[in-house]
């Protein structure tokens, strides 16, 4: 008899699993609480570092996802996590009752609430946006402020949500540095008249041609990046955004008025995965994510056996590594099933 | 109506030290940028002015002057690049593969024809 | 600016505020620099809002401006704080509620210290009853004044004479809060409105009438501190931050500014003063300063009492262009009267109290 397998989470990592475990001749139940499947992907314009478009890998996910095996089920989240002995009971808010061999959670993460972080009026001052908010002005390919006209100014702060005790994330979000270089050089071409600041901590660029990136937006966009972190922002008189940050390596405060100022959200565990780790018992780890039984040798393996994590709900990671992940969690899902034991 | 009797209160009002961006005049940077695109790559490493003849006996980081280059603080630069032996040992050990050397040559040469700068 | 981003930042920041029986210690300073407040205080809070505010003629300083002068160590002010809630255990009170932002800001942390060292409180318990022979017991709720100011602001609302509205063009006032650091700085959790968007002065200017003014140097300090004050050649520096507030505020023509500190208004007052003697500048309209309330002044003012009463002509920077702007009847013949006329015994004009 087919064994059945359910993968709680439609995003990258959830697609990838589900479409490599129906390839494998498992049956697949894919759930997922929005109306469509993507994720954050679908927020995505164009991915670092080589800038090629999202919907490039949107389609290898739908293509291989679209398969008879697959049952997918939107608008739909998990009300009841219970283990029978060797199954699993699912159940749903639709009221819907799944017998699972194995479930592989793959609820991914949430954005970083930038009103969280107060000094710089997100939510406020009208043009302080969210790195996804800059995501989407690519896409419309209009980056303009809240009266419409085209911004000349635009400071980026990383570390937004990251690397902050007093919102409670100690931990780094390993992606927003370089998606601050990546949404600058984005801006400079976009807009060639604009002058573009990031104001870093650290330049964070650890993945293959990361920091090529810095330095091509250096060298070839012109971007500024001054260390040193932004303590606040205020509206001035002239609807301009005036900031405040110590100029770490002039060793002094500087101040400089911005027309935009964009924020780079950090990731955080999302509600959906907190949710299921309550319901299912899942132990997650000081950062809040799910905590796998071992850091390195089983990192998609969760306290409950039979449980698998695929993807950003166990840590920051990139699309890249969240595939691999997701792969990774098939072939420990795939070991489970033969002989029960994982 | 302003008062003409200037009172001694016994203190001066203290002056900010921000740098304020938005008032520099980077000149003398966009001077260096043009000529010397490899300026732009600097990331204040600050390998330069680790191996620095000059500033392990003297007060200059050259570091340091390529920061307020680029913040356009032309007035504490003007008499530090006097002080550089333009050596060389500066541009051997940069990482990302600064000019410093032509960096030097060139401010110096800036702040020459710049008339309020002049040396 | 979206005005609904900072309420919602309000809505998380609530405090516990008491509603009645509340001991109030004064300021060391705050009676020679601005006399009616106070007073209007305890009026306000006693004829027209009929509470029962209780001072204890024995209390002294919090010693804060010798802790923060470094001339205090931190054991001896936990000492004389300890003292404070003793009078106010014996008073048969728990609701303390300081006049002073530097006291509550002490306060706090000494709760706040004593909560995590349990074994500093014991201490203290000891070194007091040792001192002095009292006992004490912690107070259940601490509170700035301003902070009861605020929680019964639609009440004085409901009984206010005036409202903060220019009677001449019918446009609200436009008014800077500034709040003192002590207040929600170090503590964010124990300021109504947190450290960033405070709106403990804020709920009051808009019930009373007026429209908050948000400038970029809104969150700094006006210098006061105590340490580089008290030297009279530091001072320099202390101008240097109250005159950075007043260039970012210029643009936005603010009508007045509203204070909940002892310090802050001093400065804010006094040196625009000092700056125009300097400096030649002036930062209100048509050459005027900015004038500079206590909370208590604007309560009093909006209650209808007499500005003369109030203290306001001790104001350095001159109050009498908002008092017209708002269309208050007052006398400028009796600005400087020293014929003293007890003014428990005049008659205050007050409507519905």
């Amino acid at each position: 008899m087919k064994k059945h397998v359910v993968v709680i989470g439609g995003g990258v990592a959830g697609l990838e699993v589900a479409g490599q475990l129906s390839h494998s001749g498992i049956e697949v139940s894919l759930i997922e609480k929005e109306s469509k499947t993507g994720g954050h992907l679908n927020n995505w314009y164009k991915l670092f570092p080589d800038r090629r478009k999202s919907s490039e890998v949107k389609e290898y996910l739908d293509r291989l996802s679209q398969n008879q095996g697959i049952s997918l089920l939107t608008n739909t989240t998990i009300e009841g996590f219970h283990r029978n002995r060797n199954k699993f009971l699912i159940t749903t808010n639709k009221g819907k009752e799944l017998n699972a061999d194995a479930v592989i959670v793959a609820t991914g993460f949430d954005l970083f609430k930038s009103a969280r972080k107060e000094e710089y009026g997100y939510g406020i001052y009208d043009n302080v946006i969210t790195s996804a908010d800059l995501e989407e002005k690519f896409r419309r390919e209009e980056i303009v402020l809240v009266n419409g006209s085209v911004p000349e100014t635009i400071g980026i702060i990383h570390c937004v949500g990251s690397r902050d005790e007093k919102v409670g994330n100690f931990y780094c979000s390993k992606l927003c540095c370089v998606t601050a270089v990546k949404q600058a050089i984005e801006i400079r071409e976009q807009l060639p008249e604009s002058k573009v600041f990031c104001f870093y901590m650290d330049m964070r660029m650890g993945g293959a041609f990361y920091e090529e990136l810095y330095r091509e937006a250096q060298e070839k966009w012109g971007v500024n990046f001054i260390r040193g972190k932004v303590s606040e922002a205020s509206e001035t008189i002239d609807d301009k955004l005036t900031i405040k940050v110590e100029d770490t390596l002039a060793g002094r405060p500087l101040k400089m008025k911005l027309d935009m100022l964009v924020l780079m959200a950090g990731m955080e565990m999302s509600d959906g995965g907190k949710k299921i780790a309550g319901i299912g018992g899942l132990r997650t780890g000081e950062n809040r994510f799910f905590a796998a039984t071992d850091n390195h040798t089983s990192s998609n393996k969760s306290n409950i056996e039979g449980v698998f994590y695929a993807g950003t709900c166990t840590a920051p990671m990139n699309i890249t590594e969240t595939i691999s992940h997701a792969r990774s969690a098939v072939l420990e899902v795939i070991d489970f099933l033969k002989d029960g034991k994982s | 109506m302003v008062s003409h009797k200037m009172n001694n209160f016994g203190f001066k009002i203290s002056q900010g030290r921000q740098i304020d961006y938005d008032s520099n005049d980077r000149r003398i940077a966009n001077y260096i940028y043009e000529r010397e695109p490899s300026f732009r790559l600097c990331i204040e490493c600050g390998g330069c002015s680790a191996t620095c003849t000059t500033g392990n006996h003297t007060k200059f980081s050259l570091r340091e002057l390529h920061i307020l280059i680029k913040r356009g603080e032309n007035k504490s630069v003007r008499q530090d690049l006097k002080k550089c032996m333009l050596c060389g040992k500066c541009t051997m050990v940069c990482p990302r593969g600064v000019n410093t050397r032509n960096v030097v040559i060139l401010a110096k040469q800036a702040f020459q024809k710049s008339d309020e700068y002049a040396i | 600016m979206k005005l609904e981003g900072k309420k919602a930042i309000w809505s998380e920041y609530q405090k516990e505020i008491a509603d009645d029986k509340f001991f109030y210690v004064r300021s060391c300073i705050r009676q020679n620099f601005f006399p009616g407040s106070e007073v209007a205080f305890l009026r306000i809070m006693r004829d027209v809002l009929k509470k029962d505010v209780y001072e204890h003629p024995c209390h002294t300083t919090c010693s804060g401006i010798g802790y923060h002068g470094d001339v205090v160590p931190v054991e001896t002010a936990m000492t004389v704080v300890a003292r404070q809630f003793a009078l106010m255990t014996e008073a048969g009170y728990s609701n303390y509620i300081p006049s002073c932002i530097t006291s509550f800001g002490l306060y706090t942390e000494i709760l706040d210290t004593w909560h995590h060292f349990p074994e500093v409180e014991e201490k203290v318990r000891k070194q007091l009853k040792k001192a002095t022979g009292r006992e004490f017991e912690k107070p259940k709720n601490l509170a700035h004044a301003s902070d009861v100011i605020y929680k019964f602001r639609k009440e004085i609302a409901a009984k206010a004479k005036y409202k903060l509205i220019n009677k001449n063009t019918g446009e609200p006032l436009k008014v800077v809060d500034h709040i003192g650091c002590h207040y929600a700085k170090m503590f964010p959790s124990k300021g109504v409105g947190g450290a960033e968007y405070p709106y403990v002065l804020a709920g009051m200017i808009e019930e009373w009438g007026g429209q908050i003014i948000d400038y970029p140097e809104r969150r700094h300090c006006c210098g006061f501190g105590f340490r580089q004050y008290l030297v009279q050649a530091n001072r320099g520096f202390s101008v240097a931050c109250s005159k950075e507030k007043f260039e970012s505020m210029k643009p936005f023509k603010p009508d007045m500014i509203i204070t909940n500190c002892p310090g802050c208004p001093m400065f804010l007052d006094r040196w625009q003063y000092v700056i125009n003697e300097m400096e030649g500048k002036r930062y209100g309209q048509n050459g005027e300063g900015i004038p500079v309330f206590t909370y208590e002044e604007v309560a009093g003012l909006v209650l209808g009492y007499d500005p003369w009463d109030l203290g306001l002509q001790m104001h350095q920077t001159d109050c009498e262009p908002v008092l017209d702007k708002i269309g208050i009847e007052y006398s400028p013949e009796d600005k400087y009267n020293l014929e003293v006329i007890p003014s428990h015994t005049k008659n205050h004009n007050l409507i519905n109290v």
